[in-house]
């Protein structure tokens, strides 16, 4: 492998990028254009970087933790200034060159940014319906995520029976989400299997509209689901969680495929919480003068040949600024926002 | 008694609380291929009984595992055993096995 330094064009020594939000994409990008000479900030507004992911026990497909992913980039990011606990205030355009202007006053002059700042996790209170938040048992594929990572799943009592509710605040007009949040079918069946590997006595049931298992290795999933695990499939969407006087759930759908009522008592009901926008995309992109969409992701202008380009010159995306993505596609996105920055700057 | 001509329905609602899935179970056991099934439809729309009867795999099994045999039964008892759906089904389920299992399965139960 060729060293940056035998790689690059010495002129791109000078030139400063700024990779705005700490997640997957933004560690990613940031240390592509390093690796391709770049000054690289990174600017991050939690006190870590890592993003989402530091939240997350393990992905799929095949377990890998989401902490090495993590530790992956930051034990390799030296020459990557990372400002965390930072917003952006202000930027000014002047012919070639932006300055922004941080929440601790910091003034960095860049050539380009590339925009990483991701999605939010929906508030599944606003699905009342759901009980998130009234019952015990009710809980989200957060949630579920942070119990395996500090353990104490094993903590709590074996559940005898479990349920996963696929698309809360996906696919829902009544809450301003129309999108698919794309990852959450394959988060549920892979808690499913979790769930199972845990406790194997536990029934899994999961409730969902549609099974979007589209990528490679992902219906490998469901069939594993099925066959090994025996997790039960409904098709329906939940349309009410209730407590009996035992503190079960008591969960309404309908069995869509048998086209009758359904009603089963759970101890434990997992939310897959949808991605949605970031709230902070309408003021970064009044910002930036970039576009956002309808759904409030910010709206690229050539989604199909340009995913990573905006409707600004310097200005360009990675990740799901732009709506759902995997981790995976988040990286391969990042590595494509780096090139056409370098594209960009190379030739200037 | 005067009759008022009143009478209480029965419910249509599947409970899984109160349901009974042990032919499913059984028969799992014996042809674990049953778990498999996405219901997509292609038996029973490959199914030369079903335009003459209700006969329908996948909604047979279906019924099954949601405990509600009587009715799965009466969907297989017309099933010539042509093997049409073992050749249709994308998840190589071994349609004729699990029917025969079903209804063997049904005998030894009684």
């Amino acid at each position: 492998m060729v060293s940056p330094s035998e790689n690059l064009n010495l002129n791109n020594m000078y030139k400063n990028v700024l990779v705005l939000g700490g997640g997957v994409a933004g560690l990613q990008a940031a240390s592509s254009l390093r690796d391709l000479g770049y000054r690289v900030t990174l600017v991050e507004k939690g006190e870590k970087p890592g993003g989402h992911l530091n939240n997350w026990d393990r992905l799929y497909p095949g377990n890998i933790t989401s902490s090495s992913v993590i530790d992956g980039y930051l034990s390799n990011s030296q020459g990557i200034r990372i400002l965390t606990n930072t917003t952006i205030k202000s930027a000014l355009k002047s012919d070639k060159l932006l300055t922004v202007i941080t929440s601790s006053s910091e003034e960095i002059t860049v050539s380009a940014v590339i925009i990483t700042t991701g999605f939010s996790l929906f508030d599944a209170t606003i699905k009342e319906e759901y009980g998130y938040g009234l019952y015990n048992g009710v809980i989200t594929n957060a949630d579920l995520e942070s119990l395996f990572i500090s353990g104490k799943i094993h903590n709590r009592e074996k559940p005898s029976r479990v349920g996963f509710v696929h698309c809360v605040g996906s696919r829902d007009d009544k809450v301003c989400n129309r999108h698919c949040s794309k990852i959450c079918c394959m988060t549920a069946v892979k808690q499913a299997c979790e769930i199972k590997e845990i406790w194997p006595e536990t029934e899994a049931f999961c409730f969902y509209m549609d099974l979007r298992m589209f990528g490679r290795g992902y219906e490998d999933l469901y069939y594993e689901a099925q066959n090994k695990y025996g997790v039960n499939f409904i098709r329906g969407r939940v349309s009410e969680v209730g407590e009996d006087e035992n503190g079960k759930l008591v969960v309404k759908a309908e069995d869509t495929l048998t086209s009758r009522p359904l009603k089963i008592s759970l101890d434990m009901l997992v939310l897959m919480s949808g991605m949605v926008k970031n709230p902070d995309n309408k003021a970064l992109s009044a910002i930036f003068e970039t576009s956002i969409g309808e759904d409030g992701f910010f709206a690229q202008p050539h989604p199909i040949v340009n995913p990573t380009g905006s409707s600004s010159t310097r200005i360009f995306f990675a990740g799901s600024a732009t709506g759902p993505k995997s981790v995976a596609e988040s990286v391969n996105e990042a590595k494509s926002a780096a090139l056409s920055v370098h594209m960009l700057l190379s030739n200037e | 008694m005067t009759e008022f001509g009143f009478k209480l329905s029965q419910s249509n609602r599947i409970d899984l609380d109160e349901t009974d899935n042990s032919v499913f179970k059984k028969v799992a056991i014996i042809v674990p291929d049953i778990k498999l099934c996405f219901n997509c439809g292609s038996c029973s729309a490959s199914c030369t009984s079903t335009h003459f009867k209700r006969v329908s795999f996948r909604s047979a099994i279906l019924l099954l595992n949601r405990g509600h045999n009587k009715e799965a039964i009466s969907m297989l008892k017309s099933c010539m055993l042509c093997g049409k759906c073992i050749l249709v089904c994308p998840r190589g389920i071994d349609t004729r096995n699990i029917i025969i299992n079903i209804l063997k399965a049904e005998e030894e139960m009684k």
